[in-house]
């Protein structure tokens, strides 16, 4: 079992995550962070899922997303290079004495400082899902008072191609109806 | 033109050639029914109970390949199609549900019969919507009708609120069609991989066709034939199959899997090449996946992507349409006899023949397999669809009634509903009004959806009804006879007087509890002008056999008894266990259990050697 990202461009219509929670839901599928938001073209809405399966359960799961008929593309970056961000927020307790060691890992790490009081900072990290966990496990001697997370986004590097690969690798799309505007991307 | 949702509904519906719908009136939809006066061409069909609905549209939908259309209330009467729509989607039957939901306002404040019915069917839709607007109605139905038939088909529900209904919107049907960039209903496997596939083939010393429903929604039976004729390949065909290859050719080998022939079975794992054609590697064609014909290789024609390394992984899968797969792969194909492979197959064959309970005389008892057998032989020359329920009688069906015709059998394979048969026959017989449909149901079964007995009634129309009477939810019973120690909780069932029922329902009503009366009752009810319900009271503990264990290699399965025990008693048989133990699932529950019951050292031998003997000693005591 290894992670696997997929990202999944859908229709922007009412339902639609439902639609995709109940498919990982009802096929058994192990779900390790989902997230959703707008793309840069009106209607769709782009989705990261990162999934715990074997490359034979992904290519099942890429497979059950195409079958959903709101999902215009999948694509399988796990094996491409690719970048994938995730952005937390993670709230420390702090005394006068130790404050000044916490703000330096927050330096080590790249992170940022975005609320203060006399007994907590709120720190807000970005970067890979293993710095953030990293963070986190640095921080938890201090006390963890909170933590939220966004989930992993995550885009190809550069001019690598999103392959239009259905999928399953072996087969090509068939276009049996080309009435309507393609809102594939 | 400027029409109301609910006129645009009927409009719809009528431009996509729709003549019958099954339906029930309530609240929500009830200005769909007020519009319906409006359109007399479709004939709409009031059911007793919503299931009832879309089981028939499903009947219909499977008798000829047309959609089936079912309409229904908000609420618990949308609630009560799920299992109608489960069923479809099992078995990939093209059905459109319309149900009506309350006012767009009133959505989510927990309204009189408010339930949220796209939520609720998601998991059993192919594809659904909610529609609270008239001017989106037009495009929902005909994205529904596309979805629901095109592809791997499906059941399609519409959801259209009270007020989208009431209000107006222009009717443009032009304007109203699919806009679908997301769905794919097929795909083209390259030229390399048909190549593979070809070679697979032509190198293949013992190779075995399983032969899907797929076959029969892409009408190709013509093909497959031809396929298996050029390179001599047998074919087997799974539940839903039956019909797709004329058991009369030479060909067909019979159903395979759980109560499939043992030659048959044999032959799966025998083989050194599967083509796999329309058809899912289900559990109940399988038996256990990690000695599922270990020693072929398996090429996979599916027009559904998903299907593909879903339970059994495959060494070639051609994704498409199964005619424009056969259509490529079909040049490509060398000549071959493969005379030791038949020779095999025939071998094994010949052995279990003679175990075959239709070879039997008349015994006094009287048979379930002998009575369908004997409906079979009495209604060759007609033309005739059979439409069965769950259980038993399905198997038996499915073993002695042998189907030459594409769609001339009709049953709930993938969910196992029972409370199918009835109604799915009423459906088809909406769809093939020329044709003799045949209902084959347990009494079991039968008392789940008896109630459509009234839309018979009421539409007129003749169905003949052929329960198998046995006093026990037999499969259920078969089982614990096998694997609880035949512990008959909660199987025998008293029903009603089947044929005072049947009179009370102002239909004709005959009992049939002998052999030598089979003939002049079938004879009766082919005769008779309405719906015929006939009572045949059979052995009470008659068994299927064979029978693959569940979790069970596909050939370790119970054979049928010798033929002296089954002329002595119908019910003390002497069946045979497989020579491998069983399957470890119940042994493994049954530990289980006792862990949890805090008995987990019992001294008890283990279940496993113990269990022959015990049920030997059991049989004895009965007698």
């Amino acid at each position: 079992m290894a992670k696997h990202t997929l990202i999944a461009y859908v229709e922007d219509v009412p339902g639609v995550l439902n639609r995709i929670a109940s498919l990982f839901r009802r096929r058994n599928f192990n779900i390790d962070s989902l997230t959703v938001g707008r793309t840069e073209q009106p209607g769709v809405s782009r989705m990261t899922v990162v999934v715990d399966a074997t490359d034979a359960g992904a290519r099942i799961v890429e497979a059950n997303l195409y079958k959903l008929v709101n999902v215009l593309r999948v694509d399988d970056l796990t094996d491409k290079s690719a970048l994938m961000r995730e952005l937390g927020l993670i709230k420390v307790k702090v005394t006068p004495q130790n404050r000044i060691e916490v703000l330096q890992l927050v330096d080590v790490f790249r992170a940022h400082v975005v609320d203060v009081d006399e007994s907590t900072v709120v720190i807000e990290v970005s970067g890979a899902p293993e710095k953030i966990g990293k963070l986190e496990t640095v921080l938890r001697p201090y006390g963890i008072v909170e933590t939220v997370r966004t989930g992993a986004v995550a885009m190809a590097r550069g001019k690598e191609l999103i392959s239009s690969a259905p999928p399953l690798v072996r087969t090509e799309v068939g276009h049996e109806h080309d009435s309507g505007v393609s809102m594939s991307v | 033109m400027k029409l109301t949702g609910a006129e645009i509904i009927w409009e719809c519906l009528q431009k996509e050639g729709v003549d019958v719908v099954f339906g029930y009136p309530g609240g929500a939809i009830l200005p769909t029914y007020d519009a319906m006066t409006k359109y007399p061409k479709i004939h709409h069909v009031l059911v007793r109970h919503e299931q009832g609905a879309t089981h028939m549209a499903d009947g219909y939908a499977r008798a000829s390949g047309k959609v089936g259309v079912a309409i229904a209330t908000s609420g618990p009467g949308a609630t009560n199609m799920v299992t109608g729509i489960a069923t479809a989607m099992m078995d990939s039957s093209p059905i459109v549900c319309i149900t009506g939901q309350v006012g767009s306002k009133a959505i989510g404040t927990d309204a009189f019969q408010e339930t949220d019915v796209t939520g609720v069917t998601l998991p059993v839709t192919k594809h659904n919507y909610l529609v609270t607007k008239p001017g989106d109605i037009a495009r929902a139905i005909r994205e529904a009708f596309y979805i629901a038939k095109s592809g791997r088909p499906g059941p399609v529900l519409v959801d259209i609120t009270k007020d989208a209904q009431q209000l107006t919107a222009e009717f443009d049907w032009e304007a109203a069609a699919p806009r679908l960039p997301g769905y794919r209903p097929s795909y083209h496997a390259p030229a390399s991989e048909y190549a593979r596939a070809a070679e697979l083939i032509n190198s293949a010393q013992r190779p075995l066709i399983l032969a899907g429903q797929g076959i029969l929604k892409s009408g190709t039976t013509a093909e497959v034939l031809k396929l298996a004729k050029a390179a001599n390949i047998p074919i087997t065909t799974t539940l839903l199959g039956i019909g797709a290859i004329p058991a009369s050719s030479e060909f067909n080998l019979g159903m395979m899997g759980m109560h499939g022939e043992a030659w048959v079975n044999q032959a799966i794992q025998q083989a050194d090449l599967l083509i796999a054609l329309g058809m899912r590697f289900d559990d109940r064609v399988t038996g256990n996946l990690k000695t599922y014909a270990v020693n072929a290789k398996k090429i996979h024609v599916d027009i559904d992507p998903t299907e593909i390394n879903k339970n059994v992984p495959v060494d070639v899968a051609l994704i498409g349409d199964l005619r424009e797969v056969l259509a490529l792969i079909q040049p490509q194909v060398k000549k071959a006899e493969h005379p030791e492979w038949w020779a095999t197959i025939n071998v094994n064959r010949g052995d279990s023949s003679v175990r075959d309970i239709k070879n039997l005389p008349d015994s006094g008892h009287l048979y379930a397999a002998h009575v369908i057998n004997d409906i079979w032989r009495l209604t060759q020359n007609r033309d005739t669809i059979v439409v069965t329920d769950v259980g038993q009688h399905q198997m038996w069906e499915a073993q002695y009634f042998h189907h030459d015709k594409p769609r001339s059998l009709i049953t709930s394979g993938g969910l196992g509903t029972m409370g199918f048969a009835l109604p799915a026959a009423i459906g088809a017989k909406f769809a093939c009004p020329k044709k003799d449909v045949w209902v084959i149901v347990g009494d079991g079964g039968f008392q789940m959806t008896s109630c459509e007995l009234a839309t018979a009634e009421q539409e007129g129309i003749k169905v003949n009804v052929a329960i198998i009477n046995n006093a026990f939810l037999g499969m259920v019973r078969q089982w614990q006879e096998f694997f609880y120690d035949k512990r008959y909780a909660a199987t025998p069932m008293t029903g009603p007087n089947f044929v005072k029922l049947a009179e009370a329902y102002r239909l004709t009503g005959l009992l049939c509890d002998k052999r030598s009366e089979v003939k002049s009752t079938v004879e009766k009810t082919l005769a008779a002008k309405g719906t015929v319900v006939i009572d045949f009271v059979v052995e009470k503990e008659d068994t299927v056999f064979p029978m693959v264990p569940a979790g069970a290699a596909l050939d370790a399965m119970i054979r049928r008894p010798k033929q002296d025990v089954m002329l002595e008693s119908g019910s003390d048989k002497d069946w045979e266990m497989p020579s491998s133990a069983l399957p470890n699932v119940f042994a493994e529950a049954k530990a289980e259990a006792a862990a949890l019951n805090g008995h987990a050292k019992s001294k008890k031998p283990s279940a496993k050697t113990a269990r022959p003997a015990a049920r030997k000693a059991a049989k004895t005591a009965r007698r």
